[in-house]
């Protein structure tokens, strides 16, 4: 008779310390079966975005997630301008460029986070701390041209809110020259090392068509060789302008490392995309100055770094939308998990459910229930220390051989 | 063959009404009985990708919309479809179909108390567990 376990991981997720629960039903070591509840950070921000007018719900949307603090505006000021026929009918070029700039400086410094704490996770605490010290002069960049760390308030219907000062351009190009280095030696770091490419190959893997099912957006869906980039597809911003060379990233195998390979490459591209914007970037005015907010429906899309970020937005013709509806590329992600963490074990699973790179405050807990006794066995700590010792096992095993 | 004409032959007269919104918004209603239906051709058949689905509590009745990506070209479908009846709103579900549908009809039944017909696990998402039945928040009448 099998004997199947519960496994509680929460109230915070162990890796991005927000609140998310999940129970993972285990039989021995293996994963047969998780459920997700998330809600827990819910609050009520497409109703609060009916009572504030479209200036103001720029800012609101920003603080949904201080991540992606570009992305939830940027895809929100774009479903407004679609009501104008789009971005490009309205928006000054120089204004395109310092968004995308923006866009994509959040890229790296998101994909560093992400990255540092999988580190951390499979017991490589040096990664870790190389990522986020790395992430650092990203945000001094942020603070240099925004005035802020994060919520950079940059973004508002018709143009941005700040000029980038002539006087920033080497500066940022400076600190792009000097961050390319850096990231290519962690991408050496993690292809190189043995132990990493065990740990991570092979392991949570979501296959093509599980993709497509489960409609997963961003590096989760590049990993698995679905070929989708909202920049390429539906292109905002200088991408706008077919002035910036790039490339989409896409791997095959869906597993953890391939998601990792998907987000190393993508700042590396985002480092070239950031240095062309400031070679190119013309003179010019940065905001349209929109008066009226016609009537109609408006959708904006903007390739988050977790994956496709959409708003909708309904307007009556008066000041405040009548309708602004938000999903996040995690709500598409995380439910995935269900296919990606389930058939693996439970060393692993704390490393896919974060391998998409949840991000609750956008969409939420987990522990170890035994199945029969519907018995707590274990909390999340217990599994991010499973996880990093199952690395320290395969080090072991390796250094005997 | 351009994915428009695709769409409109594919479906021909179950299309109610088309609008070419702006580029790379493309606008469609269809009936209520036929959305089923019509969400198969455009994933199973046509492969677009399901992006989100979205309400609105208009004074018409509660309108849905499934908005679907075709990648290929960027450009985004939105079928429309209009729920009349809202003391008791039905549709039928999409996510017997695809998996990626589940947490957005579940999201929807409990801010808008539209109920999805044949949904696999029709319970609350975002929502406490001691919310109280019946009250819908993204519903209209909570308004003054």
């Amino acid at each position: 008779m099998s004997h199947k376990v519960i496994v509680p991981i929460g109230p915070y997720h162990p890796l991005q310390e927000e609140p998310e629960f999940f129970q993972l039903y285990v039989e021995g070591e293996k994963v047969v079966d998780i459920d997700i509840v998330i809600g827990y950070n819910h609050r009520g921000i497409e109703k609060l975005s009916e009572t504030r007018h479209y200036d103001q719900v720029a800012f609101l949307v920003e603080r949904i997630c201080g991540i992606c603090s570009s992305s939830h505006p940027y895809a929100f000021v774009l479903a407004v301008e679609n009501l104008f026929g789009g971005e490009a009918n309205i928006v000054p070029e120089r204004a395109l460029y310092i968004r995308t700039i923006i866009d994509e400086l959040q890229r790296i410094h998101s994909h560093l986070l992400w990255l540092g704490l999988a580190g951390h996770f499979i017991g490589y605490n040096t990664i870790w701390m190389w990522a986020w010290k790395y992430r650092e002069p990203v945000l001094d960049c942020f603070e240099m041209v925004t005035g802020n760390r994060n919520n950079y308030a940059m973004f508002k219907v018709g143009g941005v809110r700040r000029d980038l000062k002539d006087e920033d351009i080497p500066i940022l190009k400076k600190a792009m020259d000097e961050l390319n280095p850096l990231i290519e030696m962690l991408r050496g770091a993690i292809s190189d090392d043995p132990i990493i490419k065990m740990r991570l190959k092979g392991a949570g893997t979501l296959t093509k068509d599980q993709a497509i099912d489960w409609c997963v957006v961003g590096p989760t869906a590049r990993a698995s060789g679905v070929n989708i980039d909202i920049r390429r597809d539906e292109p905002y911003g200088a991408f706008l302008l077919n002035t910036v060379d790039w490339n989409v990233v896409l791997e095959k195998d869906g597993d953890i490392y391939a998601k990792t390979m998907v987000r190393i490459l993508e700042m590396q591209d985002s480092i070239n995309i950031i240095k062309q914007c400031l070679n190119k970037i013309p003179k010019g005015e940065i905001d349209a100055n929109v008066k009226d907010i016609p009537v109609g429906e408006g959708i904006g899309r903007v390739e988050a770094p977790r994956g496709e970020c959409f708003h909708y937005i309904k307007s009556d013709g008066t000041n405040r939308p009548v309708r602004h509806k938000i999903r996040s590329p995690s709500y598409m992600n995380v439910a995935s998990d269900k296919v990606a963490a389930v058939g693996g074990t439970i060393s692993d699973a704390t490393l896919t459910l974060a391998a998409v790179d949840p991000c609750y405050c956008c969409t939420e807990r987990v522990a170890v229930i035994k199945k029969s006794d519907n018995k707590k066995i274990m909390n999340g700590w217990d599994l991010v220390k499973l996880c990093q010792e199952k690395t320290d096992k395969i080090k072991a095993e390796m250094l005997n051989e | 063959m351009d994915m428009r004409d695709r769409i409109k032959e594919g479906l021909g007269d179950k299309i109610k009404e088309w609008q070419d919104h702006s580029a790379r918004r493309i606008y469609f209603s269809v009936d209520k009985k036929d959305i089923y239906r019509v969400v198969d051709f455009l994933f199973k058949e046509l492969g677009l990708r399901f992006s989100t689905a979205t309400c609105v509590d208009t004074p018409q009745g509660l309108e849905m919309l499934y908005h679907f990506s075709f990648d290929k070209s960027g450009e985004l479908y939105s079928v429309r479809v209009l729920i009349e009846d809202k003391n008791n709103p039905e549709i039928d579900s999409i996510a017997k179909q695809f998996r990626g549908a589940e947490w957005i009809e579940r999201e929807i039944w409990e801010m808008f108390g539209l109920n999805f017909k044949g949904h696999p696990d029709l319970r609350k998402l975002l929502l406490a567990d001691d919310w109280p039945e019946g009250d819908f928040p993204l519903r209209r009448k909570n308004e003054p």
